[in-house]
């Protein structure tokens, strides 16, 4: 359950990083994220959770409960795995629906433009889109 | 603009090296960019950009066929460039220079002309297990093809080849042997002469890949007895899209033709068409122009600077990058050894290679993380990948510091 809407969660980390004067001070910020992230368990670590990069591995999985998504993941490169923390807790605890229309505008605004890019292949826009398809496919599986 | 010179003690002003490279100006995150990726591709001095913008300004026009004043100076340009390329590595006649894409491309037209016309069932190949992948999967696709097997020359925990192992690989079934002459992910220099002799006494023939070679070191394909040698204009101060295979002539002769098209032919009817001469019967299409003229003021200024002091400079570069990355707990060099040119790859207990590109790149530091293109050789040492700094003839020991100062710091933060 998470009681904040996907937009405020969003200016919150907006915000969050308005306070960094300097690049240095916002990479340290998002390892120290990813340090924290909660190991996912190796059981989760399948070649089926693998959303595997040219540079890093991620495993992402979901689990489904009371019609809203949660999702756990982990990455060998912590970097990454700072980034993806910050998806998590901006998406997870909602439901399909609202993940799927999600604009994560603060990815732009919080200057990580450069990790969208289309080359990276495990850069956030293609976790964003894993994270859709898992929300995509719950409500599929539930409209059956 | 100031050109960089020599002195008679052979060497050279870096100053005015670096002034000849106008990108080395820019600003990356904020700060001075340093450029550590020159194995990936070279930056280049102004005299290749304005042949660039002055073909396009003033001479554009399709070569070979028009009989007009520009179709003259444009092919009289591209075709200048053919002998500047031949004397670059010694070739016996301009007619064994060919131009294609780039090393790939070259490998590749060796691949689907001479291996297709002459491998058979059973025949054997042999590659090194530090190739680029361009110099692995072009044979894997034709060995799957004929039914020929791909062997593989083992590498040592030093990044080294082992001739030994390579001298029991080789038989009477071998047709073929293709090796870097540098390793692009380590920067090992392979004994290429022996190699090639090796492989000829069993009658098999040699391509050398000098991708990585070519910038570096000299090149003497006449001495080296290698039968192709593959290699690209971008990563030795040149235009991209451009690139060179090299062939002894009798082989290019006896080969057959790679894509069919206007140039490389002779003469056409729905019968039958024939094929033009060497190197045109390789060279299909409007070709890449621009670049292959832009080639030649880069090798000219290879040639004016002198291999010599290039490798000297970055020789220097190379130990002070490799003593003062010994400094740091947990790396590792990939590579150890004392045979290498221009390229350091190294790994850090503890700590993802990519996490530290990231961490350079926002100290506007550009080096090369990851697998190289060569899954083959991080598997041997089971490892994901490595960082790789690679120097050039305008890097400065002050830029390596800079490096050091900034990967210590990634490190203290990323552990």
């Amino acid at each position: 359950m998470n009681n904040k809407t996907i937009e405020q969660t969003e200016a919150i980390i907006v915000d969050e990083f308005s306070l960094f004067d300097s690049w240095d001070d916002k990479y340290e910020y998002i390892i120290d994220l990813g340090k924290k992230l909660a190991p996912l368990p190796d059981e989760f670590k399948t070649e089926e959770n693998k959303v595997k990069g040219c540079q890093s591995t991620v495993w992402l999985t979901a689990d489904y409960t009371d019609g809203k998504v949660y999702y756990r993941a982990e990455s060998d490169a912590v970097i990454v795995k700072g980034l993806i923390s910050m998806l998590i807790r901006v998406l997870s605890g909602h439901t399909p629906d609202e993940i799927m229309n999600a604009k994560m505008d603060f990815i732009n605004k919080i200057g990580m433009t450069s990790h969208l890019a289309q080359t990276r292949s495990n850069g956030l826009l293609a976790m964003v889109r894993q994270m859709k398809h898992y929300a995509l496919a719950f409500k599929a599986k539930e409209g059956l | 603009m100031k050109t960089a010179t020599l002195n008679t003690t052979h060497t050279f002003d870096i100053e005015a090296i670096r002034h000849d490279f106008p990108i080395l100006n820019r600003e990356v995150k904020g700060h001075r960019l340093v450029y550590f990726d020159n194995a990936a591709t070279s930056q280049k001095p102004q005299e290749v950009i304005d042949a660039l913008v002055y073909y396009y300004s003033f001479l554009n026009a399709n070569v070979h066929r028009g009989i007009h004043s520009l179709a003259e100076e444009a092919t009289a340009a591209f075709e200048a460039t053919r002998d500047a390329v031949k004397d670059f590595i010694n070739a016996a006649a301009r007619e064994e220079i060919i131009y294609t894409k780039g090393t790939t491309e070259s490998i590749n037209l060796v691949a689907y002309t001479w291996a297709r016309q002459n491998l058979q069932e059973g025949d054997e190949l042999i590659v090194s297990g530090m190739e680029h992948h361009s110099n692995t999967v072009p044979w894997q696709i034709v060995c799957e093809e004929k039914k020929a097997r791909l062997k593989v020359i083992p590498v040592n925990d030093n990044g080294e080849l082992l001739l030994e192992e390579y001298k029991k690989l080789l038989n009477e079934r071998t047709k073929l042997v293709a090796v870097n002459h540098v390793s692009n992910a380590m920067g090992t220099v392979n004994p290429v002469k022996a190699i090639i002799q090796m492989a000829h006494e069993q009658g098999a023939l040699v391509l050398i890949d000098g991708a990585q070679s070519a910038m570096h070191l000299d090149i003497d394909v006449q001495e080296m007895d290698c039968d192709f040698f593959a290699f690209s204009s971008h990563k030795m101060l040149g235009p991209t899209g451009m690139g060179i295979l090299y062939g002894k002539r009798a082989l290019l002769e006896a080969m057959p033709v790679f894509n069919g098209g206007g140039e490389m032919i002779k003469e056409v009817t729905f019968e039958k068409t024939t094929y033009n001469e060497l190197p045109y019967k390789f060279e299909a299409g409007t070709p890449n122009i621009a670049d292959a003229i832009a080639l030649k003021p880069a090798i000219e200024y290879i040639n004016k600077t002198g291999k010599a002091n290039i490798r000297q400079q970055e020789d220097m570069l190379l130990a002070h990058a490799t003593e003062r990355l010994r400094e740091i707990d947990g790396l590792k060099i990939i590579g150890d050894n004392d045979h290498k040119v221009s390229v350091v790859s190294f790994v850090i207990d503890g700590v993802h290679p990519q996490d530290v590109g990231i961490l350079l790149d926002n100290k506007g530091i550009a080096v090369r993380t990851g697998h190289h293109c060569a899954e083959p050789l991080m598997s041997r040492f089971c490892i994901p990948g490595t960082i790789r700094a690679s120097f050039a003839l305008y890097n400065t020991i002050e830029e390596v510091d800079l490096m050091m100062e900034a990967l210590n710091k990634a490190v203290r933060i990323l552990r």
